[in-house]
């Protein structure tokens, strides 16, 4: 259960990190108060993970000893989130393609047996159905948009396009959680993530890549460089002064 | 927030049940820092304040705020435990939230106070108050509107009456406002920019 946890958690935390990186950038004001504000939502959803995982694995440990004292290989999240922001279209379609997964997941761990990751999955899923619907209205009026930002998102899709079979296909830690009937069985969202995701291509006037050979390693902690670089900054403070706190 | 003399203190908890409907009282000086003109108990935000004593222990949630009756003349200070549950899970008012709850019962004289997160059933807009509704108009913030909105999954339409002019003609700016609650629209009649909570 704890790297079931810990994968949940790293995935928030690490998209809603890369999230944050665009607060003070982002192409319009209101623009980039939504990303911060998505941001906020997956950390705070992370915060809440890792305090759970912290708990049952009961080594006294806390939610920081978890986000700030692993390194690259204790990482459970997938390798989409932690692909660099590019431009806004790219970030607009990584996103797009975690909320599509990230919404229908919620839905089914409501139904976790587990009360307190039913009562997280019941209060995110509030929360990221408001950042699906955003993600969405994005890739549609950016496809459906001038040119130039059609084709600065069709080409966002067909690079992140071999990062979405990860999040479907599931480690031995969420086969193991699905049979304990705590976790979701990715197979039974696979439609419903997938149908979002076409319908909303479709209403952006945008081409679905064709599903070729898919990224994975993510899961079980065989990352991209990039998650590196994402830890140097986050963890910078508490590598370079230990304990230190607020 | 009043610091209370020791003669206040044993008057209010002569029966726990005076000293806990006292403590749903005080909470109401509670206010959430980002919308100042809403207490915790107008947001919906506190669930249960339970007191625990060696002669007793006592419950009261939100739906039923007076508990039934038992007397007892306390002579230990209970420990008291309030349920609060967040609007947004990364909501960055609840430690303050929390903090300010545990001053202000320090400043009555409860010294034990723990403040528990709880997170179901989650927070929903239509566990705000009446009051709390109007206030947020006065304050020139639109309150939630129905739910049907987040069944909508694009290009939801469903217009926003202007707290200021009170006219339907407005426009959605971004669903991500000020802070993580509320979202951003523009009164099309008086031209005014405004803030509404989100239906949640």
């Amino acid at each position: 259960m704890q790297q079931y946890l810990l994968h949940l958690a790293d995935n928030s935390l690490i998209l809603g990190h890369r999230m944050s990186e665009w607060c003070g950038h982002g192409p319009a004001l209101e623009i980039d108060m939504a990303m911060t504000n998505i941001s906020l939502d997956l950390i705070g959803q992370a915060r809440n993970m890792y305090q759970y995982a912290a708990r049952v694995e009961g080594l006294g440990k806390t939610e920081d000893d978890l986000a700030y004292l692993r390194d690259v290989p204790e990482f459970r999240n997938v390798l989409l989130v932690e692909q660099p922001n590019g431009d806004f279209a790219s970030t607009i379609a990584r996103h797009f393609l975690f909320d599509a997964y990230h919404y229908f997941f919620l839905q089914k761990l409501c139904a976790s047996n587990d009360e307190q990751l039913a009562a997280m999955a019941e209060k995110s899923l509030k929360e990221v159905a408001y950042h699906l619907r955003w993600t969405s209205e994005w890739v549609i009026r950016l496809g459906d948009g001038t040119a130039e930002s059609k084709e600065k998102i069709q080409a966002a899709f067909h690079d992140l396009w071999s990062f979405r079979g990860e999040l479907l296909i599931p480690a031995s830690y969420e086969i193991e959680a699905a049979k304990q009937g705590y976790g979701v069985d990715l197979l039974s969202i696979k439609n419903e993530v997938d149908q979002k995701i076409f319908e909303v291509l479709d209403a952006a006037t945008l081409t679905r890549p064709t599903d070729g050979w898919m990224q994975s390693g993510g899961k079980v902690g065989r990352h991209s460089e990039h998650l590196g670089f994402i830890l140097a900054e986050m963890q910078f403070l508490q590598r370079a002064y230990p304990n230190a706190t607020w | 927030m009043v610091d209370a003399t020791d003669t206040e203190i044993s008057t209010l908890w002569a029966t726990p049940e005076t000293l806990l409907s006292q403590i749903w009282h005080w909470l109401e000086n509670v206010c959430d820092p980002e919308v100042p003109v809403l207490s915790v108990l107008d947001l919906g935000v506190v669930r249960q304040v339970t007191l625990q004593h060696p002669q007793y222990s006592m419950r009261s949630s939100v739906e039923e705020r007076l508990p039934v009756s038992a007397t007892i003349t306390p002579t230990v200070v209970p420990i008291v435990i309030v349920h609060i549950t967040p609007t947004y899970t990364g909501c960055p008012a609840m430690n303050m939230i929390a903090a300010n709850i545990r001053l202000e019962l320090l400043a009555h004289g409860l010294k034990n106070v723990q403040v528990l997160e709880v997170l179901s059933p989650p927070w929903t807009t239509d566990w705000m108050s009446a009051a709390g509704r109007q206030k947020l108009l006065a304050y020139g913030i639109a309150p939630p509107q129905s739910k049907a909105r987040l069944d909508k999954m694009l290009f939801s339409d469903i217009p926003v009456p202007c707290p200021q002019c009170g006219s339907n003609d407005t426009e959605l700016i971004s669903e991500f406002g000020s802070t993580a609650c509320k979202s951003l629209h523009r009164c099309l009649a008086c031209r005014e920019p405004f803030d509404a909570f989100k239906c949640h």
